[in-house]
């Protein structure tokens, strides 16, 4: 079925940095983006820590043009997504079918709640601008109009593993011959929604999360976008550069065990990773490194180290969490670490997993500390899992 | 490729499901706003769960689960849902709760179920169904974007059999709110006038429809699926229907019935009109939106509609707009679009 699918553009933003280079340097550096909540006022300001983007919504209108009244999480995708667009550095894009398939998990919402106080007083309250965009579909739809893509859009939401899916749906797009071009990914800004919903069920660090270490207690809320170019062999020939990597394997499958809960084998982190693994036709031993899902959630971190386990013993790859430097970026997270996938390719490095301390009882392995660079990265694997029980994994592989 | 439709079930303003009538025993709403007829979910939750899933959740899972019922297919190979607005009471439950409470002491029910993948994640959750699992959230082409990775899927040998639909619900501060942006007609109207009365607005509508596709052909399907496509502003969407067509190897006096997306609004029906008197000008057209209302899934209220014509060989009176269809009916072609921006078609077929 169909060509390779090859990764020609990279974007990305989130809490430590705006852009794909200051990524690399804040990876290097071994800087993590969390800090107190400024973004809105809550009771949980000074209570639990966050990686917002390190940029006002008054600064992102100006960086993105986009109208007051926008969402952030709108501005985020437009950032990311046009930076990917221009590294892509497609030279005729008419002349091939484009499509933009993007996620989210909350559409809106950042405009939706402040909207929410007043109309919740008195129902014919409350600025309709700032309801205008509730859906998830207006965020792709208002960048699909900023890159003048407009040959396919559609938009996926699963939860924490939505851009994933995005990309994994774009590939296919590409595969089957209906699209030449894809800019995939998503994007979520912090919203006290999330931050609220995070909160109830008590999987948040009052301190900065600690990815896969036996003292973990839950993870950090970040933000962000991530997205990457995918395009056809035929397209590939026309551009005046080398692809990042290919996408050789993905898949979805679900846990099918509890709607937020994993299960305490990780039945769906298995049987995506192993599913992804037959996809591109490699053995597990053929993976470098394994960008986790690595919430930081005592639940998450179990059941995916327990699937790693049954999956790759005793041949572990270097695996490692950047959510300990971006904090969880929801349903960006898939998007954003795709990037993170493709550059460890591309500049041969391994994330390092910051703050780890102790090693899981129930598990063999653990993951990397420090940043290396100079690796020799032929294939990684991002994993992406969500409430719902979907599970993606990806696997990027160098040309 | 072609798939088959094995099954249907629609949950909607009307008694379409849990019934062998075929839209014999309409309901009539006078307002702006049609509300779902809710069957009793204990036929096909626990009650012991079901008390827990706000309503739109109920409504996913029993048509996804119905669907099934009588095919011999226990677990599908994949779930794929659509949905605009997702879960919205419990959304608003939980800003509710976030606004009363000062965000303190907030139940997590709520936001744990607020999330768009829950319908199909609980379809899952229901049939331990382990295998492929989406959830397309792209405003009004939400649904046929979850029919098109179907047929994908299908096409690219991935899955035989699999559970794909839709759901929206209409919860009062939606259509509160929609209302006040201007959706909704500004005086009462009964649905079975509104398409006869041509004015500003339309009626809001809700509902949920599943179906299992197969890619076996057998006569106890319903009807074929040859295609679903979905446009963005496209620039001229008469000649995009000529070139669907064309594709499928049709010319368009070849479709024996056209089922639109009328729903009484002057601009929405613009385009509707001009299709009548050109390039459907020959066609026999039905309509449905006066029977389940306007939602950004509504369209496959329409694919309930079509399967059931092919399966049956019978219209139903209440949906014809105009002419009467030649036997048998084999092609229907369905075109709806959303505020203008959004067209899609699907292309049903007969089942052999």
């Amino acid at each position: 079925m169909g060509s390779t699918v090859y990764v020609v553009g990279l974007g990305v933003i989130s809490g430590i940095g705006n852009n794909v280079a200051e990524h690399l340097s804040a990876f290097e550096r071994e800087a993590a983006g969390m800090g107190d909540i400024s973004l809105f006022d809550t009771l949980h300001q000074h209570q639990l820590p966050v990686a917002e983007v390190k940029l006002s919504n008054a600064e992102l209108i100006k960086m993105t043009g986009l109208p007051g009244r926008s969402s952030r999480t709108t501005m985020l995708s437009s950032v990311a997504a046009k930076e990917a667009w221009e590294d892509a550095g497609i030279t005729d894009p008419k002349a091939f079918r484009t499509g933009f398939i993007s996620a989210n998990t909350v559409g809106g919402m950042d405009k939706s709640e402040s909207f929410f106080v007043e109309f919740w007083a008195d129902n014919n309250k409350g600025k309709l601008r700032n309801i205008f965009d509730h859906e998830c579909g207006s965020m792709t739809e208002i960048v699909a109009d900023q890159l003048g893509i407009k040959d396919f859009i559609t938009t996926i939401s699963t939860a924490c593993s939505s851009s994933a899916n995005a990309i994994f749906y774009a590939a296919r797009l590409i595969k089957n011959g209906i699209i030449d071009i894809a800019v995939a990914g998503g994007a979520d800004s912090l919203t006290k929604f999330t931050l609220n919903g995070f909160n109830t069920l008590m999987i948040t660090d009052k301190e900065l999360c600690r990815p896969f270490d036996q003292n973990r207690e839950g993870l950090n809320l970040g933000e962000g976008a991530g997205y990457v170019v995918l395009v056809s062999e035929q397209v590939l020939k026309t551009l005046n550069k080398q692809a990042y990597c290919m996408i050789s394997g993905y898949n979805n499958s679900n846990d099918a065990y509890h709607q937020t809960a994993s299960s305490p084998e990780g039945t769906g982190s298995y049987l995506a990773m192993k599913g992804a693994l037959e996809k591109a036709g490699l053995q597990p031993s053929d993976i470098d490194y394994i960008n986790l899902h690595g919430t930081g959630t005592p639940n998450n971190d179990s059941s995916e180290g327990i699937a790693v386990r049954r999956l790759f013993d005793p041949n572990y790859p270097a695996v490692s969490s950047t959510k300990s430097f971006t904090g969880h970026t929801l349903g960006a997270s898939g998007g954003v670490e795709a990037v993170f996938s493709v550059l460890a390719i591309k500049h041969g490095l391994i994330y390092p997993n910051l703050r780890f301390e102790t090693r899981m009882e129930e598990l063999p392995f653990e993951p990397v500390k420090h940043f290396q660079a100079g690796q020799n990265i032929k294939h990684v694997m991002s994993n992406s899992f969500g409430f719902g029980g979907n599970c993606t994994s990806l696997i990027f592989s160098a040309v | 490729m072609k798939a088959y439709i094995r099954s249907a079930a629609c949950i909607s303003p009307q008694k379409t499901f849990d019934t062998g009538g075929f839209l014999n025993d309409i309901t009539e709403y006078t307002g702006t706003r049609l509300t779902v007829i809710d069957p009793d979910y204990k036929n096909y939750i626990d009650p012991k769960l079901a008390r827990r899933m706000s309503t739109i959740i109920k409504r996913g899972v029993a048509a996804g689960k119905k669907c099934l019922e009588g095919t011999g297919i226990d677990v599908p190979d994949a779930i794929i849902a659509g949905t605009a607005f997702g879960c919205m009471e419990d959304t608003i439950t939980f800003l509710a709760r976030m606004v009363e409470m000062n965000e303190e002491m907030l139940p997590p029910t709520a936001f744990i179920q607020s999330t768009h993948n829950t319908v199909a994640a609980q379809i899952a959750l229901m049939l331990q169904c382990h295998g492929y699992n989406n959830t397309f959230v792209h405003k009004g082409i939400s649904f046929e974007s979850a029919l098109f990775d179907a047929l994908m899927l299908m096409n690219e040998g991935e899955a035989h059999n699999i559970i794909v639909g839709a759901t929206e619900e209409m919860v009062d501060a939606s259509y509160k709110v929609l209302t006040r942006l201007g959706l909704y007609r500004r005086q009462p109207v009964s649905n079975l006038e509104l398409l006869k009365s041509e004015a500003k607005g339309t009626m809001g509508g809700a509902g949920s429809a599943f179906f299992l596709l197969t890619d076996k052909p057998s006569p106890d399907n319903l009807a074929g699926l040859s295609a679903a496509r979905t446009y963005y502003q496209p620039d001229n969407i008469e000649k995009a229907i000529v070139d669907f067509l064309c594709e499928h190897s049709l010319k368009s006096e070849e479709i024996d019935l056209i089922i639109t997306g009328r729903n009484g609004d002057i601009k929405n029906d613009a385009i509707y009109n001009t299709l009548g008197e050109n390039i459907f000008k020959s066609n026999v057209l039905a309509n449905y939106k006066h029977l389940c209302g306007e939602y950004p899934v509504s369209s496959s209220f329409a694919l309930w509609l079509a399967a059931n014509i092919i399966k049956r060989q019978e219209i139903p009176e209440i949906v014809a707009e105009r002419g009467v269809a030649s036997r048998p009916i084999k092609n229907i072609l369905i075109y709806n679009h959303y505020q203008n921006k959004y067209q899609a078609l699907m292309l049903v077929s007969a089942a052999d």
